[in-house]
């Protein structure tokens, strides 16, 4: 058989494009993934902030991308469930050329179409944020930044796809591309794929698959960042997504709640030439600590539950590498580096457009039935807080997790969704089980019983 | 939410401290007695120690059965224990939410004793660094799995620590047929009885790598090493495919810490007087949650103990504030933490330091109350010390702190 689109990467921006090309019955899709599980790259380990897009590059892809990106994703969230919390960021300004360079980043800002934001003097700042540290001189406020669960995100998407339709091929690297006959033939680990259309999704591996095709535009240097999660009992010591004043490299190192209760702080900024270097560093964790006792004291004091490493796909370019080759029936997605849980709804629609003004007929199109994803977040109700839920089925109301408070409900749902977890950590990704202070201290071995269908 | 069911006591966490003071209360004749616990079964910590080293010298008990023991006790006494049942978050001074299979609950007592335990510090709370894959314990889950579900654990194991839980460890990685490969630990020595360390390493062979830490953990998918470090500078990986991180207890103060009852800076825990009242009236704290972790002995003890002080608040007695108890460097805590003329309970310490021949000095505003000399001849690092309570009388509840230094 020959799918009309291939989609390499099941990462959340290809999820998303596959999400897009369901919404046209008459296509054949197909998801292809090298990795057990949809986000399992880059997508599953990043700052999860749905950006506004204020700071980005005016004028560039980037910025008109993650702009639009943000705005449907947070309507999108809203219909499927994905847990988001509008709380508002807070550009710190510590030295006197920082707190210069704060009405530029206004401007910039401006620029990018966000006419909200709004200079704040030390007062109100200490007032907004009781338990920063002492020193700050001012800060930019930038209304409508966001959290949100990137994991729920790329699930939604992938269910989403699957249930219209698409085929989802996990456990299939795709190791070399070639065309026969205007057709692209994929070999993967599971055997050969054929399909009319290619969309290179790949992330880390974008130009490695480019180069497959004969395409040699760009190169991935994976920029590492490694991140700390504290506590859910550290959540009451920050408001806002704390940013520092951007430098060269990168965002620079901030605090942020997450929609999941806790709080976080990173990402370091480390230039690699190694694909699989998600590790964290002794080096690494010690730099994210000291500033992070400069920005929030207090945080420095609680629990770490996690630490965590993600891979920037990074280019030559200050900006994504998406182009279109129509004589190949091929499209690239590369170097969706620090940016791309928020723009994601925005490139799968780029991306189609690309396609179709290529040849691709689509033919019609439908509005999808959309997912209902489990809450995972903090701000709404979670299950066991739902006693109408409980008194029609008490396992929702039976806690397996104790840290993170998930049920034995929960678990079985997510066992049985579309898209089943292959293993823990896709569990973990999909109910939080596991996640928490203890790290499986109480729970570790009941959840894996459940997992592994001998618990009940 | 609902409406507020009202019973006279209720104790949150069926442990060991936990069901000893439901015993003794109910015992006493406490009309409705109740002890909630979010684990299926009651039983805390011991219900998984499949190991003895519970019960008494005369009568050395398995975790298992010392757990049955005291689930059997409590519930002859007439208390009631409901498991699957988590006490969620304070309600009210002396009420708490909870849920369970049937729904939400918030039940309002007369007093609350809490009982909710400790757990082992993970691995990312250690920061250790490296990459995340499977294969990665501590004793506690190791024990769940192997006794509770026997579930299979991997091939080789590393145990990082080299206390008595971490003996533990080793035994369950061995009944769980996998291999130990070594056991680490950053301190020079072992710190468990000296039989049982050179049993562990002459006669079952396995190495104990002493002033040694864990910088690493490598492997993608599941764990293939452990990198390690010695103090003097050599490094080296050990092939592995489990590694279990042992001790470094910390209190479950969760519950404590949202009521904002006052925590001790040096158990983490909420800090109690002598007879183990927090800094809220009506609520008690007894067990791990005070200081993790003890012996199952200690923390049965303190629930018993609390369990009188509780009774007596029944009958209407006065809290007496006390003043604080402070453990001085190298000491690094002590329970109780505040102290009134009369305390009974003995008290629990720790030293972070190793001293030979140590000697107890207790002064308030500069007055010796008490001296001790230990009889054992060292004080070591997560080895329990203990401190008579006879002095208590002579505290002047009016003056300054009461101090306890070590030489
Ligand atoms: C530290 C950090 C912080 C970040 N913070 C944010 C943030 O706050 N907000 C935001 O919007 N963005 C953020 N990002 C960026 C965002 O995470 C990425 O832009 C996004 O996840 C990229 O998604 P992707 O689908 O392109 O890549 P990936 O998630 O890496 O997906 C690519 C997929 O392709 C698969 N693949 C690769 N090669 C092959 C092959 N040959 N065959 C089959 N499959 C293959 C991979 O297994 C992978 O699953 C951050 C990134 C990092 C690293
Ligand atoms: C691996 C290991 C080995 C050990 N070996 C020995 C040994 O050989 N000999 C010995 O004497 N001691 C040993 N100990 C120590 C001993 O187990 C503890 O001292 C003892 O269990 C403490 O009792 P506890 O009641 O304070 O806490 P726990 O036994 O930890 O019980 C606390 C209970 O509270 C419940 N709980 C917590 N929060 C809530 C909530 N919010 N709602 C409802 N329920 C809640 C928990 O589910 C748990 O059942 C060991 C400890 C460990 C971890």
């Amino acid at each position: 058989m020959t799918y009309d689109v291939a989609v390499v990467g099941a990462g959340v921006v290809g999820c998303a494009i596959a999400r897009a090309l369901a919404r046209h019955p008459r296509l054949r899709v197909a998801l292809v993934e090298a990795q057990d599980d949809v986000g399992q790259g880059t997508s599953k380990a990043n700052t999860a902030i749905l950006h506004t897009g204020f700071d980005a590059v005016p004028g560039s892809l980037e910025a008109r991308l993650v702009r639009e990106g943000g705005r449907l994703l947070a309507a999108y969230a809203a219909e499927s469930g994905i847990p988001v919390e509008e709380v508002g960021a807070l550009l710190v300004a510590w030295d006197e050329e920082q707190f210069a360079a704060l009405p530029r980043l206004a401007e910039k800002a401006e620029r990018n179409d966000h006419h909200a934001t709004g200079l704040i003097g030390p007062a109100d700042l200490y007032e907004r944020e009781p338990h920063l540290g002492p020193g700050a001189l001012a800060a930019l406020h930038v209304p409508g930044e966001s959290v949100i669960c990137p994991w729920t995100t790329t699930l939604a998407y992938a269910t989403q796809a699957v249930r219209h339709g698409v085929d989802l091929h996990l456990n299939s690297r795709v190791e070399r591309a070639s065309r026969q006959d205007d057709t692209h033939v994929l070999t993967t680990g599971r055997g050969t794929l054929r399909a009319r259309w290619l969309v290179n999704a790949a992330g880390l591996y974008a130009d490695t698959l480019d180069r497959h095709l004969g395409h040699h535009d760009f190169s991935v240097t994976p920029r590492r960042g490694q991140l700390l999660v504290f506590d859910k009992l550290a959540r009451d010591l920050v408001r806002h997504i704390l940013l520092p004043v951007p430098t060269a490299l990168g965002k620079g190192v901030l605090v942020a709640p997450t929609v999941h209760g806790n709080v976080l702080l990173g990402p370091t900024a480390e230039d690699l030439d190694d694909k699989r270097a998600t590790g964290s560093t002794a080096d690494g964790l010690a730099l994210l600590r000291e500033k992070g006792r400069r920005i929030l004291p207090g945080l420095l004091d609680e629990e770490v539950t996690a630490v965590y490493a993600g891979l920037r796909a990074a280019t030559e370019q200050d900006d994504y590498r998406i182009s279109a080759h129509p004589e190949q029936a091929y499209v690239t997605v590369g170097g969706i580096r620090s940016t791309g849980l928020t723009a994601s709804l925005a490139i799968a629609e780029h991306v189609t457009g690309l396609l179709t003004e290529a040849g691709l007929d689509a033919g019609s199109a439908r509005d999808l039935e959309p997912a209902r994803m489990p809450n995972l977040g903090e701000a709404f109700p979670r299950p066991y807080q739902r006693p109408e839920l409980i008194a029609a089925d008490p396992e929702y109301g039976t806690l397996v997790c104790h840290c993170e408070r998930v049920s034995r409900g929960e678990i079985r749902d997510a066992l049985t969704s579309t898209i089943p977890p292959a293993g823990l950590d896709g569990l973990r990704r999909r109910t939080r089980a596991r996640a928490g202070r203890c790290q499986g201290f109480y729970c570790g071995a009941a959840v894996r019983a459940l997992f592994e269908g001998v618990g009940e | 939410m609902s409406a507020t069911r009202e019973v006279d006591v209720l104790v949150v966490g069926a442990g060991p401290a936990g069901l000893a003071a439901a015993a003794r209360l109910a015992a006493a004749g406490v009309g409705r007695v109740e002890v909630l616990d979010r684990e299926q079964e009651a039983g805390g910590v011991p219900r998984h120690c499949a190991h003895g080293g519970y019960g008494t010298l005369l009568h050395p008990l398995t975790g298992p059965a010392y757990a049955r023991l005291l689930i059997t006790a409590a519930e002859r006494a007439g208390a009631v224990v409901r498991t699957g049942v988590t006490a969620l978050d304070w309600a009210g001074p002396l009420a708490l939410h909870t849920v369970g299979p049937r729904g939400p609950e918030t039940i309002g007592a007369r007093a609350v004793v809490l009982a909710t335990g400790a757990r082992e510090r993970p691995r990312a709370a250690r920061l250790v660094p490296g990459t995340r894959p499977a294969g990665v314990y501590t004793t506690g889950e190791l024990q769940q799995a192997v006794h509770l579900y026997g579930q299979r654990i991997g091939s080789r194991a590393v145990v990082v620590g080299a206390e008595d839980v971490s003996y533990a460890a080793a035994d369950t990685v061995r009944t769980a047929g996998a291999a130990v490969v070594a056991m680490t630990t950053d301190l020079p020595r072992a710190r468990t009885a000296p039989a049982r360390a050179l049993d562990t390493r002459l006669r079952r062979g396995i190495p104990l790598l002493t002033g040694t830490t864990v910088t690493e953990l490598v492997g993608h998918g599941r764990l293939s090493g452990v990198r390690v470090r010695h103090h003097d500078g050599r490094t080296a990986t050990l092939p592995c495919d489990t590694v279990v991180f042992t001790g470094d207890f910390v209190p479950d103060h969760e519950l404590a810490r949202r009521g904002g009852l006052t925590l001790d800076a040096g158990t983490r825990g909420p800090a109690v007087d002598g007879s183990l009242h927090t800094s809220r009236p009506g609520v008690f704290a007894v067990g791990s949650v005070l200081h993790a972790v003890e012996s199952a002995a200690t923390a049965a003890r303190e629930g018993a103990h609390a369990a009188g002080a509780v009774l007596e608040r029944l009958a209407g007695a006065e809290r007496h504030e006390g003043v604080p108890l402070i453990a001085e460097p190298p000491l690094c805590r002590i329970v109780p933490n505040r102290v009134t003329p009369g305390d009974r309970l003995p008290y629990v310490l720790r030293t972070a330091t190793p001293l030979t021949r140590p000697v107890l000095r207790v002064t308030q505003n500069g007055r010796l109350l008490h001296r001790e000399r230990r009889w054992t001849p060292t004080a070591l690092p997560n080895r329990t010390l203990t401190l008579t309570a006879g002095w208590t009388g002579r505290v002047d509840p009016k003056g300054g702190p009461v101090r306890v230094t070590i030489s």
